[in-house]
């Protein structure tokens, strides 16, 4: 069939502002949205510019706003947002990052919030065994929060952020949980600074828009009230002594 | 701009952030990725990572050295395997006490399962081997590296595209690339150059590769005068989702899952009576082809896009969901299905590359037959030839290899930087790579390359793929040099600077081009049958005339091929039966 595809432009060298174009293309219903993305980049308008790499939702390069929702273009297939011939599709860069060309922003802040949680293993305590002995339970305690490809999707998804751009964010967050929830790790302290402040964890109010919009189907919100619960005891338990 | 570094890594996947994490502590050290860090390849790689750690049952170095040596049908270099699989061991212990979240047995050690061609005692019978995270091992690796470099504040240059490479004779000096934001050229001086480019897949119609991987490296190199090794030996994956590619591990058949053709057979049995569904990649492969040539793909109608399938359905939902989420995921996805309850439908898809850069066991790039090394340039990862997958890889053994052998570069830039000097690019060093970029965007017209790509995926695909002949492959030759003719008046359609990514698809489509080339001429040269390469006018082996390594030099429009002996110091060259 033949579906429309809106797509918000943006030339930072000659546009004032964004605006849309649209572009026909012929597509099965079965076929991946950043199919038809290809499409028009190679055959149709060279100079449409998208990010991409792996095509199969597993590298985070592709995720833009579809239709008003946040998600990957090659994890979406046409038949989820188009049903017949003539149908729009909407695409526009994901929200509250500077767009740098078309759907290209600039993720420097998603990743500057990422790096503040230490999102690396802390545990200075040599290795008793060859590798540290964890129970496959506990393995699975933070298994979802390790499925993360940073792609921001839910970033862009989280309405706390339209208001209070400074707010962590839910990746973040959910990377935090990812080590503090793991046995191996000795950073819970080290994060605390970074969690437990005024656009750590706490401007949250579970608005579910994350885990809606996650293409690895991680329960962000749940991980960030676990987040908060770890704090909340860690505080008590200071509070107690 | 021109900036200087004593060691400059291009490419951010594992074995680009493993080398990263070594030499930065050695020297200043910059990351050039033509993407964000964590959109690599290395994050694809599925079912496992191989080390004879011997956690569910008895396993040995040694053991793994021969698979891999066998399965590489005796092309790979004997000794170099020993490194690789007795420095296994050491460097998935390393991966787990940095983080990594492997699945565990019920000791809490780390958990291993059964993958192809992996054998305990010489070839008895499977052995479990492959240490894994679900089915995200590699994933989970790339994470894990990346989230160590930002512990150890790795300095990196995003989206930054590695042109050209610099070199005074055969001293290395640095490389020139684009700055994607800005399109703004960079020359970068460097004591030491790694390349960890990863793969070329995409010189293919159906691969399991990314969009990215378009062998940069390997071109750059080439054109700058070094050959590039073992080209013709190139891996389809048995078992890609029909039509799309996308690869299914073979972590599914480690689990127990079985290739059936239109009878409901386990075909298998007939082709490989021991290691059944678990032989090496290129033989089951074949098989499926052969099959489906046979009438017994599943639609039967013996045409090239005809499957078979792969069924996973006694599996059950538990070991599906605990061991191959992902999996599960993308049948859902792409095709609608429940793998617990319908079988999967597959072809064998273009997954990886055993030849590249020409290395020694420490990453350090070898310019021809002799040995002679270019200073200060190494390779390492899926661009590079250690050669340790010889005319076959085995599964588990790539993201083995990036870790193992990027760390030994890593190490060894590390040591190589302090004695060696600065060396200082003359004004002149970009000038090449700026000449080449004005003429792709001079405003005149030209074609574009989106019909180009897609006439040369196609006829390598169909002319260079699982099986080959003279008549063809000569076709795939002359319609590539054609299409190479073409390319040179391809222009942008893009006309801006930002994030030209018209401009770097079109720079990549003259990678492709280049490598399809050295490819199909290699393989045209080799005239006998060994691992993936598969000549229906020469089906057997020939050791007395081709045990050894082919290393092609791209010179113009030419390709001159050389060879160079292999190390079978060990293991004399058998018959190679599963």
């Amino acid at each position: 069939m033949n579906i429309i595809l809106n797509i918000q432009r943006y030339n930072p060298d000659v546009d004032d502002a964004p605006h849309f174009k649209e572009y026909e293309v012929e597509v099965g219903p079965n076929q991946r949205l950043l199919d038809a993305l290809m499409q028009v980049k190679r055959f149709q308008d060279g100079s449409l510019g998208f990010r991409k790499s792996c095509a199969h939702g597993v590298c985070g390069s592709d995720a833009m706003r579809i239709n008003g929702k946040d998600g990957l273009a090659c994890k979406t297939l046409i038949k989820e947002v188009a049903q017949k011939d003539g149908d729009t599709v909407t695409l526009e860069p994901l929200r509250y990052m500077p767009v740098q060309r078309d759907l290209i922003v600039n993720q420097a802040e998603f990743f500057k919030k990422y790096r503040s949680v230490k999102p690396f293993l802390i545990n200075d305590e040599s290795v008793a065994e060859k590798e540290r002995i964890q129970s496959q339970d506990e393995r699975m305690q933070f298994d979802d929060t390790t499925n993360c490809i940073l792609c921001a999707s839910c970033y862009s998804a989280c309405p706390v952020l339209q208001d209070n751009s400074d707010f962590l964010g839910p990746a973040a967050i959910a990377q935090a949980y990812r080590f503090i929830a793991d046995t191996r790790d000795r950073g819970f302290g080290e994060r605390l600074a970074v969690l437990d402040q005024v656009d750590g964890v706490w401007p949250c109010q579970n608005h579910f828009k994350c885990t809606q919009s996650c293409p690895r189907s991680i329960l962000i919100t749940k991980r960030i009230n676990q987040t908060k619960r770890l704090i909340e005891k860690h505080k008590q338990k200071k509070g107690d002594n | 701009m021109v900036h200087q570094f004593d060691t400059v890594i291009v490419g951010s996947g594992g074995a680009g952030l493993y080398a990263a994490l070594e030499a930065s502590q050695q020297s200043k050290t910059a990351v050039l990725s033509k993407l964000y860090p964590i959109r690599s390849h290395t994050g694809a790689a599925q079912g496992g990572i191989s080390a004879a750690l011997g956690n569910v049952e008895e396993d040995k170095p040694e053991w793994h050295a021969f698979d891999t040596v066998k399965g590489g049908d005796y092309l790979v270099d004997q000794q170099a395997a020993n490194i690789l699989t007795e420095e296994a061991v050491q460097a998935v212990y390393d991966l787990e006490n940095r983080g990594l979240p492997f699945n565990r047995t019920p000791e809490g050690r780390i958990d291993q399962r059964r993958f192809g061609g992996h054998t305990r005692n010489f070839g008895e019978g499977p052995v479990r081997r492959a240490c894994y995270a679900a089915d995200r091992t590699g994933h989970m690796i790339l994470q894990t590296l990346y989230q160590q470099c930002i512990k150890n504040e790795v300095a990196f240059f995003d989206e930054f595209q590695v042109v050209d490479l610099l070199l005074d004779g055969t001293t290395t000096q640095g490389v020139v690339a684009v700055e994607l934001a800005t399109g703004e050229l960079h020359v970068f001086a460097a004591k030491a150059v790694l390349f960890a480019t990863g793969g070329f897949g995409r010189i293919f119609k159906i691969t399991s590769n990314a969009y990215a991987n378009t062998g940069d490296g390997p071109a750059v190199c080439a054109r700058r005068g070094i050959p590039l090794e073992d080209m013709e030996f190139y891996q389809f994956h048995p078992t890609g989702i029909m039509g799309l590619g996308i690869l299914i591990s073979e972590a599914v058949r480690g689990e127990g899952g079985i290739l059936r053709n239109r009878e409901g057979e386990r075909f298998m049995q007939r082709y490989s009576p021991t290691l059944l569904d678990l032989a090496p990649r290129d033989i089951v492969a074949r098989s499926i082809l052969t099959e489906i040539r046979a009438g017994q793909g599943i639609r039967g109608d013996r045409k090239i896009d005809d499957y078979v399938h792969l069924d996973a359905t006694h599996l059950g939902k538990a070991v599906l969901s605990s061991k191959l989420p992902d999996i599960t995921g993308f049948c859902k996805t792409y095709l609608g299905i429940d793998p617990a309850e319908t079988p999967i439908p597959v072809l064998p898809t273009a997954h990886y590359a055993m030849g590249g850069i020409p290395t020694d066991v420490h990453g350090r790039v070898i310019m021809d037959g002799t040995g002679t090394i270019v200073r200060g340039l190494y390779a390492a990862g899926e661009c590079a030839c250690v050669s340790v997958h010889g005319a076959n890889r085995l599964g588990t053994n790539s993201l083995l290899d990036l870790v193992v052998f990027g760390r030994r570069a890593g190490q060894h830039i590390g040591d190589y930087v302090k004695q060696a000097d600065m060396p200082q690019p003359n004004a002149t060093a970009a000038d090449e790579a700026r000449a080449f970029i004005d003429r792709l965007t001079d405003g005149s017209s030209g074609p574009h390359g989106g019909h180009i790509t897609d006439e040369m995926q196609t006829t390598m695909m169909e002319k260079v793929g699982i099986y080959r002949n003279q008549k063809e492959m000569q076709a795939a030759v002359d319609d590539i040099q054609a299409l190479r003719q073409r390319y040179r008046s391809v222009r942008v359609q893009d006309t801006a600077k930002p994030f030209n990514t018209d401009l770097l698809e079109i720079i990549e489509l003259g990678n492709l081009l280049d490598l399809s080339l050295l490819t199909a001429a290699a393989a045209l040269d080799r005239r006998e049958s060994r691992g993936a390469h598969s000549r229906e006018d020469f089906p057997a082996r020939d050791d007395d005339n081709w045990l050894k390594h082919s290393l092609a030099y791209l010179e113009g429009d030419t390709v001159r091929l050389d060879y160079k002996a292999v190390d079978t110091s060990i293991w004399e060259p058998k018959p190679r039966t599963y």
